[in-house]
């Protein structure tokens, strides 16, 4: 796989978190031959999960004060890309975790930040954004899970749909709502009235240990509220979803890189009527466009890592784009990919197979590519404000 | 009214795309979208090098170009010792 360190600080600054980057590449190439059985068996393991927190992962970006490695956006991208090239489940590990720490980082007061964030950076607490109800998905100002302060704690009382690793999360970062509007609270995952009811047999990321959960009047501290009541959704669940389009984005860079490879192996390679597929012109076009499609999406997931390690005015929007851009070729790749393995790539086990239904997935989570279209239209036309 | 409360209007004109009057609820009159509100927090921490923390967030603060105004003030206030004002930090736009 392309590994275009994209440094862009020096490496004696950071060599902590670039260490981290070549961990993710080797524990990436160590489990290439598992995800598949994973995938199939509809979880990622126990012990996949333990490697990934002993690695130091999930801490990658957070600051060194809050046990993190202190990584920049790029570097962060570099590993997300590589666990992303091999297996969905293990890109959305980090990609839950990173939303709910970013969430903390940034709108969690000092007592909470220090109270979740070195446990969220070391994996000895696993975290779940819960945002999603059966009447709430693009649209999640309209959730409905009702957060009510009981005069001692708040309580808790929703349904919510579609956490990843819900299953098995310790912590829950659920949108709900108070009187005053949308509000973020977190949630343990071992307080009584929480049901969860496991995921199985959906189209993609299988071994994501989703789940619906049910809350019934589960009763959390008044701390565990994350900034005022009211900004739930246009401050906190915004950064976690900022976050998570990131590190989407990036994952979806090493799928299109992936399929890319095993295509180009496979036309190489396999022969038909005594010529390589590779000999075909309709192949190369095939292998050409795919190129092209995963070059794309790693410059503009770039170009994002760089507007949010400098001035991040403008970072949300080119945050939007890269994930726009990174979902769609990692669609198109997978897809010429499935193409030109033609039954190989049908396989059970199939990596191409495997991301070619995952990609279709993230092309609807962490916002779909016609919301984000009206984002990126709506952040142009605001250029002809200027005049 | 302030420069700084000058400034924050122009942002939100631009990214409101219509003018605003200074005690106008942007969040209430529905003109935000889901950006919105992490662009704006970013736009006056960069331009006026300030941090906004999560105390800050309270009395709803951010939702009128002259509460904003006050809050940057009260802020800037609070940091007479030392440090850099905003002026060797470029923003776009
Ligand atoms: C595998 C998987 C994992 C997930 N993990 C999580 C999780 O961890 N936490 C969580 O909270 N949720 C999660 N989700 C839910 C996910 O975030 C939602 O599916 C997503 O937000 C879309 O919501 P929806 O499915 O209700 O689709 P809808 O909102 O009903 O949208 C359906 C389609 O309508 C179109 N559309 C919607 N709005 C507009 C618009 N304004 N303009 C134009 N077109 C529009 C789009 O094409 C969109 O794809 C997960 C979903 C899946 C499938």
């Amino acid at each position: 796989m392309p590994s275009a360190a994209s440094a862009t600080r020096p490496a004696t600054q950071d060599a902590p978190a670039a260490a981290l980057v070549d961990a993710a590449a080797e524990l990436a190439a160590a489990v290439r031959g598992e995800a598949g059985r994973w995938d199939e068996h509809g979880a990622l393991p126990d012990e996949a999960v333990r490697a990934v927190a002993a690695a130091g992962l999930l801490g990658l970006d957070l600051p060194a004060r809050h046990g993190g490695a202190g990584a920049t956006p790029a570097q962060l991208g570099e590993a997300v890309a590589h666990l992303g090239g091999v297996c969905g489940a293990l890109r959305a590990l980090l990609t839950v975790q990173g939303m709910t720490a970013a969430a903390l980082l940034r709108w969690g007061g000092e007592a909470q930040r220090a109270h979740w964030l070195p446990a969220l950076a070391s994996g000895d607490l696993l975290a779940g954004f819960a945002a999603t109800e059966r009447e709430a998905g693009s649209a999640l100002a309209e959730v409905g899970t009702r957060i009510e302060d009981d005069g001692e704690q708040v309580v808790v009382t929703g349904a919510k749909r579609w956490v990843t690793f819900g299953q098995s999360a310790d912590v829950f970062l659920v949108l709900g709502r108070t009187d005053a509007g949308p509000t973020a609270v977190l949630v343990e995952g071992d307080r009584p009235g929480i049901v969860r009811e496991p995921v199985t047999g959906q189209l993609g990321l299988r071994a994501a240990r989703i789940a619906h959960l049910t809350f019934d009047r589960v009763r959390v501290p008044r701390e565990n509220l994350v900034a005022p009541p009211g900004l739930g959704l246009t401050h906190t669940a915004a950064v976690a979803l900022d976050h998570g389009r990131f590190t989407v984005a990036w994952g979806c860079v090493g799928m299109a890189e992936a399929c890319l490879a095993d295509a180009a192996e496979h036309a190489a390679r396999r022969v038909q009527g005594g010529a390589p597929l590779a000999d075909h012109q309709l192949v190369r076009s095939l292998l050409a466009r795919s190129a092209v499609d995963a070059a794309g999406a790693r410059a503009l997931a770039e170009r994002a890592a760089e507007a949010r390690a400098g001035s991040p005015l403008g970072a949300a929007t080119e945050t939007v784009v890269a994930k726009y851009a990174a979902a769609g070729a990692a669609k198109a790749v997978a897809d010429r990919a499935v193409q030109v393995l033609g039954s190989a790539g049908c396989e059970p086990g199939s990596r191409a197979g495997r991301f070619y239904r995952d990609a279709k997935v993230l092309e609807i989570i962490e916002g779909s590519p016609q919301v984000a279209e009206l984002h990126i239209a709506e952040r142009l036309l605001r250029q002809g404000v200027r005049g | 009214m302030t420069d700084t409360a000058i400034e924050i209007r122009e942002f939100l004109t631009v990214a409101l795309r219509r003018p605003v009057a200074p005690d106008e609820d942007y969040f209430a009159l529905g003109l935000a979208d889901s950006l919105f509100a992490l662009e704006l927090v970013v736009f006056v921490e960069e331009r006026f090098d300030i941090r906004i923390e999560v105390d800050d967030l309270d009395l709803d603060s951010f939702r009128t170009a002259e509460r904003i105004a006050a809050l940057v003030e009260r802020k800037r206030a609070g940091l007479a010792t030392g440090g850099e004002t905003g002026a060797g930090r470029a923003v776009r736009g």
